[in-house]
């Protein structure tokens, strides 16, 4: 444990990538590859594979070099790519050679990730998809469809769980897979959501192929794999703002300050309780940075998932009030093109916007129902629900 | 060290005083001394000092105390609060400590300090606060001087451990503006109330002052410092010791929801109950945050130590307050009986949530310091109708 030296030398590197990589000046793409290479894209990951083999409290050290000099977030460029993807590749991919062929251009963002997990017919209950996989020689045959897609119609690689094993209980018969979503038989389509537009897709899959090579873990092994996705989502989901008062309680803020004219001291009072519940979890946060070591994220991303989501929700409901009639109007519902949205350069769109995105926080990514289940049974102990599906093969738990 | 970071030794103090309480302060314990006068057991008191040493932790070694942080203190503090610990806690360590250490050196203060830090003495604040923050306008007491001898005249109301406290550090009003003294309790003129109170853990009384002999501890130059000083470490710890009960009744609650078998089913696994319990969880995860910045903030001067601890204060005082009443309505019918502990920390949570500012109290001070100041920088647009 030789703690300062670590930091010397994440520092070092840090500085190094940037004298001879000026973010300012060269493209994204090749200052996150010369990340990469330096091993600073995930520190705690192995050499070679993007990482130095340090502490994971040290990425903060990196962070703060690389985009002080104007680096990019990567997580907001290649948000799957960076939060879930890299994790389980780095866990659960079959050989180094296959991990570098991914890891590198995800993370230089030449390629983008998107994660297949939700259905139709799978939302809360995950392990319930029917997305089947059917080994054919050395290949995989999908079929199927997945819904809420984000990213899915700009993705090179798709995270996809699917039913490897329709006769056994549910968690039982599921494998994990990389996806060539460029590769013949996926299909992916726009879905449009309340707000007017298509953050996210339909994938549909038709005798589309994967190599056995792409398959992350064990056959049947599918459930938890996907955990190590799915715990790195939520822990990148409410684990931003580091700042005091950023994030998006400064839309609030700033909208109020900016509106003398409709001030209340109920609203005010509404207002500070909004700020209190940031600021309580900002401190959170950085407590449980203080507290992580080495290891992956752990249920406490939970609470930064499950409070981000309403506190969200919360802001912008309070954004509306502060703003009354004047609320109430929008800037149009488009078609639903995607090229409206991309050509879009503040892409959160006006404050309306942002209120009518907020009523997914609650649903994507785990509803706060469920991070309410994952805080009562991982980290409180509590038991479980009945479950009438229990030890049920999958085949033969009703569905609808 | 690093904010939130503890040392093994500071998890070795918290150990220690987690097993003194579970000797000396277990619930019969507690039940007994709430009802016994004093309410409070002096001979453990003074093993706190003396065998454990835990009254003065943030006292320098130059004053007697033990050279340690805030943060050990609040260490100790919050394993108190989580057993309820009978004894003048708040008047003494989360306040008269405090305002003698910020205070000059000098013969009555060092004497005073140093009886408090052992533990042979007690003493309680009779400084009326205004939602946690000093008043002058809020001082109901005179001090007049003939000589080198002072005298004080005034009644203060409400002085949480006034009843048994052995001294009193009072602020009042001398030629020269606020001053703090300190005047023995069994003095001439000096006339005590004990009131029943709520919470019987955490006694007060009224205090009644004529002509009563008084040694200065802060003149009018430095009261005014030290006074704030002194409510803001309170604020900070009493925080803390939210903090502990608070995480004491979320175990039980726990427990109990494991154990409880109604439907043939342990009620934990139904949602209503489990994610009641998750957001206490939420809340009890905020209030630690919070309350440990705010000691951190007066240790390392890292944040403004008046916001810290108003953010700590309005976060500990609800969070503390919902998990009570929570547990109650968790317990169902056994938690409203006499003979289960969740009223004795209902109570309290009510009493600390009022004292040194309610939650709203400094909520309303979060925002004078951080939304009326707030400047409209990158506000979000609006949509104004105007078709994109």
């Amino acid at each position: 444990m030789s703690n300062d030296a670590d930091t010397d030398r994440v520092a070092g590197l840090a500085r190094q990538v940037v004298a001879d990589h000026d973010p300012k000046s060269v493209p994204i793409p090749e200052f996150l590859a010369a990340c990469y290479d330096a091993g600073l894209s995930w520190v705690h990951f192995p050499e070679g594979l993007g990482g130095l083999g340090v502490s994971r409290g040290l990425q903060a050290v990196a962070d703060r070099i690389l985009q002080g000099a104007g680096g990019p977030v990567p997580l907001g460029l290649n948000p799957m790519g960076y939060g879930m993807a890299a994790p389980t590749i780095r866990e659960h991919a079959q050989s180094d050679d296959v991990k570098k062929s991914w890891l590198r251009p995800l993370a230089s963002t030449e390629d983008l990730w998107c994660q297949l997990f939700s259905e139709p017919g799978a939302g809360s209950d995950l392990a319930g998809l029917a997305t089947s996989a059917v080994q054919d020689g050395s290949d995989w045959v999908i079929n199927g469809q997945k819904v809420w897609t984000s990213l899915a119609h700009r993705a090179r690689w798709g995270l996809l769980l699917a039913r490897t094993n329709p006769d056994v209980a549910k968690h039982k018969g599921l494998s994990y897979f990389v996806i060539d979503m460029h590769g013949p038989g996926v299909e992916t389509r726009p879905l449009r959501q309340l707000t007017g537009q298509a953050e996210f897709n339909e994938v549909y899959f038709t005798d589309a192929r994967i190599p056995d090579a792409h398959r992350l873990g064990a056959i049947g092994n599918g459930w938890n794999v996907a955990m190590t996705t799915l715990m790195n989502e939520r822990s990148a989901l409410g684990g931003s703002a580091s700042r005091r008062g950023a994030g998006t309680i400064a839309d609030a803020v700033s909208l109020w300050a900016s509106r003398p004219d409709l001030q209340t001291p109920v609203l005010r009072d509404r207002l500070a309780q909004l700020w209190l519940r940031a600021e309580a979890q900002r401190l959170t946060s950085e407590r449980s940075r203080a507290a992580a070591t080495v290891g992956g994220p752990g249920p406490e991303g939970s609470i930064g998932k499950l409070v981000g989501a309403e506190l969200n929700q919360h802001i912008y409901q309070f954004c509306m009030d502060l703003l009354g009639p004047e609320g109430v109007l929008y800037h149009g519902y488009g078609t639903g093109a995607r090229d409206e949205d991309e050509s879009e350069s503040d892409w959160r769109g006006p404050v309306q916007q942002r209120f009518l995105r907020s009523r997914a926080n609650t649903i994507e990514g785990g509803t706060s129902d469920v991070m309410r289940n994952i805080l009562g049974e991982r980290i409180l102990g509590l038991p479980g629900d009945l479950r009438a599906d229990a030890g049920m093969p999958w085949k033969e738990i009703p569905r609808g | 060290m690093a904010e939130f970071t503890f040392t093994d030794e500071q998890a070795q103090l918290k150990a220690a005083v987690a097993k003194f309480c579970s000797e000396n302060f277990d619930e019969q314990t507690v039940r007994r001394l709430m009802e016994s006068d004093p309410p409070f057991d002096a001979a453990v008191w003074t093993r706190l000092g003396t065998e454990l040493g835990v009254l003065g932790l943030s006292v320098p070694e130059a004053d007697g105390g033990f050279g340690g942080s805030l943060i050990d203190q609040a260490v100790a503090v919050e394993q108190l609060g989580a057993s309820l610990a009978c004894g003048p806690v708040f008047g003494t360590v989360f306040l008269a400590i405090p305002a003698l250490v910020a205070a000059s050196s000098g013969p009555v203060r060092d004497g005073l300090l140093a009886e408090l830090v052992d533990g042979r003495g007690t003493a309680a604040f009779a400084v009326a606060d205004k939602a946690g923050a000093f008043d002058p306008a809020a001082v109901t007491v005179t001090a007049s001087r003939s000589g080198e001898q002072w005298t004080l005249t005034g009644t203060v109301p409400r002085v949480v451990d006034g009843g048994v406290a052995d001294d009193l550090l009072v602020a009042a009003n001398g030629p020269d503006g606020v001053a703090l003294f300190a005047v023995e309790a069994a003095a001439a003129g000096v006339a005590r109330t004990p009131l029943v109170t709520l919470d019987l853990t955490r006694p007060q009384a009224t205090i009644a002052f004529t002509d009563a002999q008084a040694s200065l501890v802060a003149d009018a130059g430095e009261a005014p410092r030290v006074i704030e000083h002194a409510l803001q470490v309170g604020s900070a710890l009493l925080a803390v010791e939210q903090v502990g009960a608070a995480q004491h009744l979320l175990d039980l609650s726990v427990e109990y929801a494991k154990t409880r078998l109604q439907f043939g089913r342990p009620i934990g696994s139904f949602q209503a109950v489990k994610h009641r319990l998750a957001d206490l969880l939420v809340d009890v995860e905020h209030a630690r945050s919070t309350a440990y910045h705010a000691i951190w903030a007066l240790t390392d001067g890292s944040d403004d130590p008046a916001l810290a601890a108003s953010i700590a204060q309005a976060t500990a005082s609800a969070a503390f307050a919902r998990v009570a009443t929570d547990t109650i309505q968790v317990h169902g019918g056994i938690g409203f009986t006499w003979e289960h502990q969740a009223h004795l920390y209902f109570k309290r949570a009510t009493t600390d949530a009022a004292l040194l500012g309610s939650a709203e109290q400094h909520r309303s001070r979060v925002a004078a310091l951080v939304l009326d100041t707030a400047v409209a920088e990158r506000a979000p647009r609006v949509a104004d109708g105007t078709p994109a």
